[in-house]
């Protein structure tokens, strides 16, 4: 610090700030983690390898993930069309995207589930196809389990029911990253692109979307670590079925409700530890890339 | 291509397909469940709609919701005020950690973040009630002299009562604590890149003018950072009252003592009183709407881009 501090205030907020940030978050996150090592190697070892952590795990991970991808991509369309083309309902359109933030978790998962369950206004057709399907042509396997799933109960609890929630979650984390980007594009390089004689699906693929994958991979990491951690939108639409639909925040709730603290500090930790690398990994890897479009 | 126009945008049918597409995602994904909301609640009729707002357990839900709110948005606000100055006004080592610290809890599952409660205040946690009973013990003398007094007693009661009993598991500091959590980063989140934007040249030149530091926030820095702060309250508070997880966590769901808004409805439509579930949910709907309402208003105000940082 060379320059001599001339706004006062720098011990009051540095006291404030760090003293309510340690009392309210780092501190209760301390104890968590104590209270998770304190369980000692065997039991991480033994609830780690549990089958239905294990389930559970793959389940958050793999649905957050395909919602994600998929909010990324319903998320460039959305985008795109409100950026770069007018049509009356344009402004309207524009701050509903957020309302999936507004609305409380809690109140998106029952309407969801009524929505996309069996006797729901899209459910219903839902179930009717997968009936279908079903009769038509008795696909086995994962599918055919799925196809079942889907005939007897629309939508809804089932792992496509969790996908449908966290999408719905995650969606807005994409577009509002993209927006700022995109609208910050000029049109030069798509001009000086297509005198070049690139024609527009060219100019698209090969100049346009290189400049938004930074944007698009923050987008895909907020709406993967937020989906990971969701519980409200999702208990309601999962049926909550052990080894099945069973997400790891109900796996900690369950053990809560059970009194088995440590596995639930344990799985707590665990999911925290995974989210935070994983956070880590995205944030370097996007470094790399902002640098490589420097 | 006889319109010089054409080169930078697609074709009208690709155009009108995409948009087509857009709108149809929107409506259907996005807000649907609107409407589906206001439908499921109406579906056994206006009587059972506003019967079930107003059944007390809802009526002490909504009192909840409201107090969490209170409480726990104004300490976030000071909080966001406060590490915004700090981290805007002033370079400093650990800078950089501190901004990603402020963020983590957008990192960590509301499931979690009520966890973390359990793990302190919970009957096995490091400070368990009695403990908390025991170190509480001389304010809580304190506290009942006070609502002995004959003047302001009735102010202290509540105090005091709790002070006796002292506990955040299962009871309504839980719940807020809990809140206060979650909402954490909301203000913060917004006034940062406002205030490092807007940069400390004003402020210097108050200095210079030999105001001082509490004259220089309330007549230089607030005047320029109200409507980023006003959007900030706006998302916390929206967050406050809709917050489940977390709450659900802690509440411990004792009907008409410790459920918010969320939790009513998480317990009605758990006992298939649908209607009522719903109905209640209309109320949360319509803060959602107001909250994005605002939300627009203030971004027209402010010019306020909206990026994704939530």
């Amino acid at each position: 610090m060379s320059k001599r501090r001339v706004i006062p205030g720098f011990g009051l907020s540095l006291g404030f700030t760090v003293t309510w940030l340690s009392l309210i978050i780092l501190i209760p996150l301390a104890a968590l983690f104590l209270k998770a090592a304190g369980v000692g190697w065997d039991q991480w070892k033994t609830l780690l390898t549990d089958p239905r952590v294990l389930a559970a795990t793959r389940l958050t991970f793999g649905v957050s993930a395909a919602a994600a991808a998929v909010s990324m991509v319903l998320g460039l369309l959305v985008t795109w069309v409100l950026v770069r083309y007018s049509f009356p309902g344009r402004r309207l359109l524009d701050a509903m995207v957020d309302l999936p933030f507004a609305l409380p978790t809690a109140v998106a998962g029952i309407t969801l589930t009524a929505i996309y369950g069996k006797s729901g206004w899209i459910g219903s057709r839902i179930a009717a196809s997968a009936a279908w399907v079903r009769d038509t042509w008795q696909p086995g396997g994962w599918i055919g389990e799925q196809v079942k799933t889907w005939a007897e109960f629309g939508a809804a609890y089932s792992s496509f029911g969790i996908f449908i929630a966290l999408t719905f979650i995650g969606f807005p984390f994409v577009v509002r990253t993209l927006q700022p980007v995109m609208e910050d594009l000029g049109k030069e390089i798509e001009e000086a692109a297509a005198t070049l004689g690139a024609g527009r699906w060219t100019v698209f693929r090969r100049v346009v979307l290189p400049l938004f994958v930074p944007a698009l991979i923050t987008g895909f990491t907020l709406a993967f670590a937020r989906a990971i951690g969701e519980y409200g939108s999702v208990i309601f639409i999962s049926g909550n079925l052990p080894m099945k639909t069973e997400i790891l925040p109900l796996l900690i709730v369950s053990q809560l409700e059970q009194f088995n603290y440590g596995a639930a500090a344990v799985i707590a930790a665990m999911m925290l530890i995974i989210s935070f690398a994983l956070l880590l990994v995205i944030n370097l890897l996007q470094r790399r890339l902002d640098w490589q479009n420097r | 291509m006889s319109d010089p126009r054409e080169v930078t945008t697609e074709s009208r049918p690709v155009r009108i397909a995409l948009i087509t597409a857009a709108v149809a995602v929107l409506l259907l994904f996005l807000l649907l469940p609107l409407f589906a909301v206001f439908a499921e609640a109406l579906r056994r009729g206006w009587e059972v709609f506003m019967a079930s707002l107003t059944e007390e357990a809802a009526l002490s839900a909504i009192k909840l919701t409201l107090l969490a709110a209170a409480v726990s948005v104004p300490l976030n606000t000071l909080f966001g005020l406060s590490a915004a100055w700090l981290v805007t006004r002033f370079r400093f080592k650990g800078r950089a950690l501190l901004i990603s610290l402020i963020d983590l809890p957008f990192a960590v599952s509301p499931v979690i973040a009520g966890l973390v409660w359990v793990m302190i205040f919970g009957s096995k946690g490091w400070l368990p009630p009695a403990t908390l009973e025991h170190l509480l013990a001389p304010f809580a003398t304190v506290a009942s002299a006070a609502a002995e007094s004959e003047n302001f007693g009735g102010l202290f009661e509540g105090l005091a009562a709790w002070l006796k009993d002292p506990k955040f598991i299962f009871s309504t500091p839980g719940i807020i604590i809990a809140t206060v959590f979650i909402t954490f980063p909301f203000v913060a989140r917004e006034l940062i890149p406002l205030m490092e934007a807007q940069g400390a040249d004003q402020e210097e030149a108050a200095v210079t003018l030999g105001a001082g530091g509490w004259r220089i926030f309330w007549r230089v820095t607030l005047p320029n950072i109200k409507w980023g702060l006003l959007y900030g309250v706006l998302l916390c508070n929206a967050r406050a009252m809709g917050e489940f997880g977390a709450v659900s966590v802690v509440s411990g769901h004792i009907r008409g003592k410790t459920n918010t808004l969320p939790l009513h409805i998480e317990v009605l439509y758990n006992e298939y009183q649908f209607s009522a579930a719903f109905a209640c949910a209309t109320l949360l709907a319509l803060l959602a709407l107001v909250t994005l309402g605002l939300k627009s208003v203030l971004e027209r105000i402010s010019g306020h881009a909206a990026a994704g940082k939530h």
